[in-house]
């Protein structure tokens, strides 16, 4: 039993700092952690030693500036295992609707001294950067789920994440469907499982913050949001959201923003 | 009783909760609970669940295992009895294809029979047939037709009640009861009769759905694509669809492990990923796998198709897509056999 423990570190890069506190929020396996592993960077949470070189490197936020890009260079480079979490760092996150913005024009609007920022024309996921080993999502994360891909990753097991909709999370919690009773526009049939079906659980539609399930049938719900009677722009605001920039939601945006009439 | 928009089983403390004089509206993709101003407490079909969850749970601990040497331990469900009141005739078939699929196969399931075991169930006769019933097609229904413990039939006066096992026989011999006179009778008669009168959809019948084997080419497994999101939906709340998928799942410290066993679908990427090959890879190929499976390839497998006629499919798809027109498209006249 004299072998090191595996290292580990927690990276923010742009983002809320939400799933960082998913995981500071797990109470008692969180002081288990520790035993497990040796926390060397986790700034939110004391440890700072951003340079080091670790097993696996948890990233929160996405990369939306040079430094970002630097950045997530060395830490790919400084890591074993690279493991995105949450939607910020899967797919560029809110952040992301900037993308479809004039960036300059909204900088000129809202500060004084625009130059002085000094950002990317675009918020991206960190796989658009670097090597990425695993991707789980979310706003914030399933911390659940980070336990489990970590547990795995320490037993040397390929973590496995379910690809099915939320649909099949909600009916084995015994939910009833609330698109179907109560004419919520539910993203969850589109939706990537993972969450516990946490918003349907709680009478709500699922706003899709996993981002798109596997394959995603946008024209036919888009279709169905409206028979709900969301107008169009309203329609194309629910792909366009959370997970604007994850591919399937990005072309369902770009098909219902061009031609609301044309499905 | 009725929750979150919906009629679902649930633990129950007075008849009260049974929700007098309320009624559902069950269309394609849609459903909605009114309330009436009778005192009639089944006038409701039933709700996106029927007796699956009860026997076939969405998600158990099928074993555990820990130490060195690893031993395995069962995790057998510790299930109290329960009754469950105001099972239809669809959910009663159903659950006998689920006894058969899970207690009379070769290797019988201890989950599935400690659970169904313990159940006592209550069965009521349809007083009106839901906008998306066809147990009329499809043999099943309205009128209970044996599976129960006890069954029901609603008159405006009261209950009809008599038993339909020997554990029921011993609750009905301990009960006071009125003999049924002839007029009750046939009200009760009349009452199953006119809910049968009032379906509106109907399913093919069996030898004509084996021929859905001879049109996998048909064009309209495509228009059926355009619509269908592959969420899943008609396969988690269908009565009698049994797939599921198993997985470990470790304690943080990794001393102990559990299988852990939850309800799939034929929609879901991991039901056809074998050694690298995702052989159902489009929305259409999963759907034909479901409707061909359901409505043909059971008749093969376990002597009658796999639907009961409850059109929870029907009711509970988010797009409303309607499993007996599109089986009837399908097969209609005109088009071609290969």
């Amino acid at each position: 039993m004299n072998r090191q423990k595996p290292k580990l570190a927690v990276h923010k890069f742009s983002s809320c700092d939400g799933c960082q506190l998913a995981l500071l929020n797990l109470g008692e396996p969180l002081l288990q952690l520790p035993d497990l592993v040796d926390i060397v960077h986790f700034a939110e949470a004391g440890p700072c030693e951003s340079d080091a070189e670790v097993d696996i490197s948890l990233v929160e936020g996405s990369i939306s500036t040079p430094e970002d890009v630097r950045r997530i260079r060395q830490v790919r480079e400084n890591s074993r295992f690279l493991v995105a979490l949450g939607v910020c760092a899967t797919y560029g996150g809110l952040q992301a609707l900037a993308n479809f913005n004039d960036r300059d024009a909204w900088m000129s609007a809202i500060y004084p001294q625009p130059q002085r920022i000094d950002i990317l024309p675009t918020s991206k996921g960190v796989s658009d950067y670097v090597k990425v080993d695993l991707q789980l999502q979310g706003c914030p994360v399933n911390s659940a789920q980070v336990l489990n891909a970590l547990r795995d990753l320490l037993s040397g097991m390929k973590p496995s994440v379910a690809i099915q909709s939320v649909c099949l999370e909600c009916k084995r919690n015994g939910v009833a469907c609330v698109l179907v009773s109560k004419g919520e526009p539910c993203m969850g049939p589109v939706t990537l499982a993972g969450c516990g079906a946490l918003c349907p659980a709680n009478g709500r539609g699922c706003y899709g913050c996993y981002g798109p399930s596997e394959l995603v049938n946008d024209a036919s719900l888009a279709h169905r949001f409206e028979a709900l009677g969301l107008d169009p722009q309203a329609v194309t605001r629910r792909f366009r959201f959370i997970a604007n920039n994850a591919a399937a939601f990005k072309a369902a945006g770009d098909r219902l923003e061009g031609d609301p009439h044309e499905r | 009783m009725a929750r979150d928009g919906a009629i679902q089983f649930a633990e129950m403390t007075s008849v009260e909760q049974l929700s007098p004089g309320l009624t559902n509206e069950q269309q394609p993709g849609r459903y909605r609970l009114r309330q009436g101003d009778g005192d009639r407490l089944f006038d409701w079909n039933h709700g996106p669940q029927g007796v699956k969850p009860h026997c076939f749970s969405p998600r158990e601990v099928l074993w555990s295992e820990q130490g060195e040497p690893l031993r395995f331990q069962p995790r057998l469900p510790a299930q109290a009895p329960i009754a469950l009141v105001g099972v239809r005739a669809c959910d009663l078939a159903a659950l006998s294809i689920q006894d058969k699929h899970f207690l009379h196969a070769d290797a019988p399931d201890p989950h599935y029979r400690q659970r169904r075991e313990q159940l006592l169930l209550i069965g009521v006769d349809c007083a009106h047939s839901a906008e998306t019933c066809f147990c009329v097609s499809t043999g099943d229904g309205p009128a209970l037709d044996g599976g129960y413990d006890i069954g029901i039939s609603e008159l405006d006066e009261g209950f009809l009640l008599w038993p339909g096992s020997d554990k029921g026989q011993t609750i009905t011999d301990r009960l006071a009861l009125q003999p049924a006179d002839d007029r009750q009778l046939e009200s009760m008669l009349r009452i199953s009769t006119q809910a049968a009168e009032e379906q509106q959809r109907s399913l093919p019948q069996p030898a004509e759905l084996r021929r859905l084997y001879r049109r996998l080419e048909h064009s309209h497994w495509q228009d059926v694509a355009d619509r269908c999101l592959a969420c899943g939906n008609c396969t988690a709340v269908c009565p009698t669809c049994f797939c599921y998928d198993t997985g470990h799942e470790m304690s943080l410290d990794g001393e102990n492990a559990q299988m852990v066993r939850q309800w799939d679908s034929c929609f879901s990427a991991g039901h056809s990923y074998m050694a690298g090959l995702l052989v159902r890879a489009n929305v259409l190929q999963r759907y034909r796998q479901w409707l061909t499976h359901k409505l043909a390839g059971w008749q093969e497998q376990q002597g009658r198709t796999g639907c009961t006629g409850c059109g929870r499919c029907i009711s509970w798809c988010p797009v409303g897509i309607d499993l007996t027109q599109e089986a009837a498209a399908i097969l209609r006249e005109g088009s071609v056999d290969v």
